[in-house]
């Protein structure tokens, strides 16, 4: 067998799962994560999760969307080469706005997706917990929590029988 | 529900204790308490059986009235823009017709996806899938008039007609017109509804891949999963994205059908230059998607049996929509009026009795009852729960919509300032044609849709069900 990964088990409910992770939380395990087919409504707070990072990316594409816009109208009609059209002044913030508005959209929206795939770590092909038959289920109707045994307070055997207290249906080893 | 009530009894006001409401209670979104396991059967069996027949008939069905679009584009592409039935002074006809058409058809997807999202409406996870790809699909139709518009197509990338792309010449694009902020707002809608639908699709993509049986499936389900696997600190920032898109899709629908009111109520010609245009018309674009929503909907629930995903409950909000637009459209033609009659000018007060009893009136006159007076209907409940009925009032509006366009744009242009100059638009059989195909494209797009990507979001259903609550018990 190769190297483990880790220790998984496998659970029934969202609220068999929940109470689960509270306890591997407040036992103080840093390595550790949940598994589930949907997002469950708490777990955050469950698993002691911070706020996510995603708006930070979405206030910098944004303010950048709207400084481009902006700039790029007045480069092309102000400045480059000036059109004048009917007396209209070259440059106007007002007829400027509905271009950068969108494009304060736009970048904000395409910010905020690479946002979630750097956090997350995706696309990620390669995974211990995708390579587990069982944790198919994870996308199905199963829920799942693994602690890794690269976890500062694992123990092979003090963590197994730790895992084994939370009450799961199954509990299993986990591939590197 | 149960824990909300329970938190807000201490705070409850007492005139509650003295009138005593009824409790109303909500009513589930997934009917007959359906297990995990069975949405996930349910939807994810739609496209692992075996290609129906009736899907090759319809596919084959679709290609060949798509090809009218094709063959319509390609003739007008080596001809000249001459072949549609534009002439002084109508010089706009079924092109912008056709493509505010299909624009407002797909800003249901956005207000089920967005707009309802924020609103926290639970009732929208069985059909915003569909309606995204639907807004999507309804986006690439309508792109095809403008680009196509300027005959020569090629110029419209370069030197840049519609984008500001550097050229030799140093031409730029002219930003003060309302032509050009609706090419930024089409194209970033057309983005952002790809990019929202698909950060929707990554979960639903991940169960697919994990019950595929054949390598390529595995494979290709795999590479668009981008290796997702359910992780709740992945869930954490996914669900935070997913708040944010729908965050910048409300005020971006909102905007885009503005922009395109735009285009019309920035110009002096009477009978489009009004400041009720930009409400007017995002009311308007969310009464003809939903009653896409409806056409298309209510055929794939008799077809795949989805009853338990798509239930009464659900018809009943979406019939409600429709009412309520639908009503809010017809206020708004009414407000044209008075605001002409109160506005006393002569110009403004003539193009509107003309557009109802001119040379057009049999237009306007379709368009009233199309959508002022069909939808009136769904006050009633019987009516509400006649499928059938529904459906036939729901391409009631699709029509009704489709005229509202031609109405705006058409006898405003016929009936200008001058009357030497008046005349009388015809479409071409090109027109025609190309028009008819777009609902062919349509239909290639949605089929391929239904055969290859889960119809329903998978993850969000599960999540709005009763036992997705950790209280639950």
């Amino acid at each position: 067998m190769a190297d483990k990964f880790g220790i998984l088990a496998k659970f029934d409910t969202p609220a068999d799962i929940m109470h689960a992770a509270e306890k591997v939380r407040d036992a103080g395990f840093k390595r550790w994560d949940v598994i589930t087919p949907f997002p469950i409504h708490g777990m955050d707070g469950a698993m002691g999760l911070k706020r996510s990072w995603v708006p930070r990316f979405t206030i910098v594409g944004g303010t950048t969307g709207f400084i481009a816009g902006m700039s790029m109208i007045f480069f092309t009609n102000a400045f480059d080469y000036k059109i004048l059209i009917g007396g209209k002044p070259l440059f106007s913030p007002f007829f400027a706005f509905p271009v950068s508005y969108e494009l304060t959209i736009l970048f904000s929206a395409f910010a905020s997706i690479a946002g979630m795939f750097i956090l997350n770590k995706l696309p990620m092909h390669y995974h211990p917990a995708l390579k587990i038959d069982r944790v198919a289920e994870a996308s199905d109707d199963k829920f799942f929590l693994y602690i890794e045994s690269e976890d500062p307070q694992y123990d092979d055997t003090k963590t197994r029988s730790f895992v084994e207290g939370l009450h799961p249906v199954e509990v299993s080893d986990m591939e590197a | 529900m149960a824990s909300a009530s329970h938190h807000s009894q201490d705070m409850r006001p007492a005139i509650l204790d003295e009138v005593d409401p009824v409790d109303i209670p909500r009513q589930p979104c997934v009917a007959n308490d359906r297990s995990f396991n069975w949405i996930t059967e349910k939807v994810c069996g739609i496209i692992e059986e075996k290609t129906p027949t009736w899907w090759w008939v319809c596919f084959i069905i679709a290609c060949c009235t798509a090809s009218f679009t094709v063959i319509g584009l390609a003739y007008l592409t080596v001809t000249g823009v001459g072949v549609w039935g534009l002439a002084n002074p109508v010089n706009w006809g079924w092109a912008i017709v056709n493509f505010v058409f299909w624009i407002g058809i797909g800003h249901a997807g956005t207000l089920i996806s967005a707009i309802l999202c924020l609103l926290r409406q639970k009732w929208r996870t069985s059909i915003n899938r569909a309606a995204e790809a639907m807004t999507i699909f309804a986006v690439v139709c309508a792109g095809l008039f403008p680009v196509f518009h300027v005959g020569r197509v090629w110029f419209a990338i370069y030197p840049g007609y519609l984008f500001p792309f550097p050229n030799a010449n140093a031409i730029w694009p002219n930003f003060r017109s309302a032509l050009l902020w609706d090419v930024f707002a089409v194209s970033t809608y057309g983005t952002v509804s790809v990019l929202f639908w698909y950060i929707g699709l990554i979960p639903d993509f991940a169960t697919v891949r994990d019950r595929a049986t054949t390598k390529i499936r595995k494979i290709a389900y795999g590479i668009v999963a981008m290796g997702w696997r359910g992780s709740n600190r992945h869930w954490s920032n996914y669900e935070m994205l997913y708040l944010i898109l729908a965050g910048l899709s409300t005020p971006l629908v909102l905007s885009v059908h503005t922009i395109v009111s735009f285009d019309f109520a920035i110009s002096l010609v009477p009978g489009w230059h009004t400041t009720i245009f930009p409400p007017y018309f995002v009311a308007g674009a969310i009464f003809s998607g939903f009653g896409m929503v409806i056409t298309l909907m209510l055929p794939l629930r008799a077809v795949y049996g989805l009853q338990d995903l798509i239930t009464q409950y659900h018809i009943d909000c979406m019939t409600k929509i429709i009412l309520a637009t639908g009503t809010m459209v017809g206020y708004a033609y009414g407000m044209e009026f008075f605001i002409a009659a109160y506005g006393a000018n002569d110009f403004e007060i003539f193009a509107f009795v003309n557009r109802a009893f001119g040379n057009y009136a049999w237009a306007y006159w379709i368009m009233i009852s199309c959508n002022v007076i069909s939808p009136q209907f769904f006050w009633f409940k019987s009516i509400r729960e006649n499928t059938t009925l529904v459906w036939v009032i729901s391409l009631f509006v699709n029509v009704g919509m489709w005229f509202e366009r031609f109405v705006i744009t058409v006898t405003s242009l016929s009936r200008d300032f001058l009357p030497s100059s008046w005349g009388y638009y015809s479409p071409t059989v090109v027109d025609i044609f190309t028009y008819l195909g777009t609902f062919g494209l349509f239909s290639v797009l949605f089929l391929l849709f239904l055969r290859f990507v889960p119809l329903m979001a998978m993850a969000e259903i599960k999540a709005v069900t009763p036992q997705a609550d950790p209280h639950h018990h």
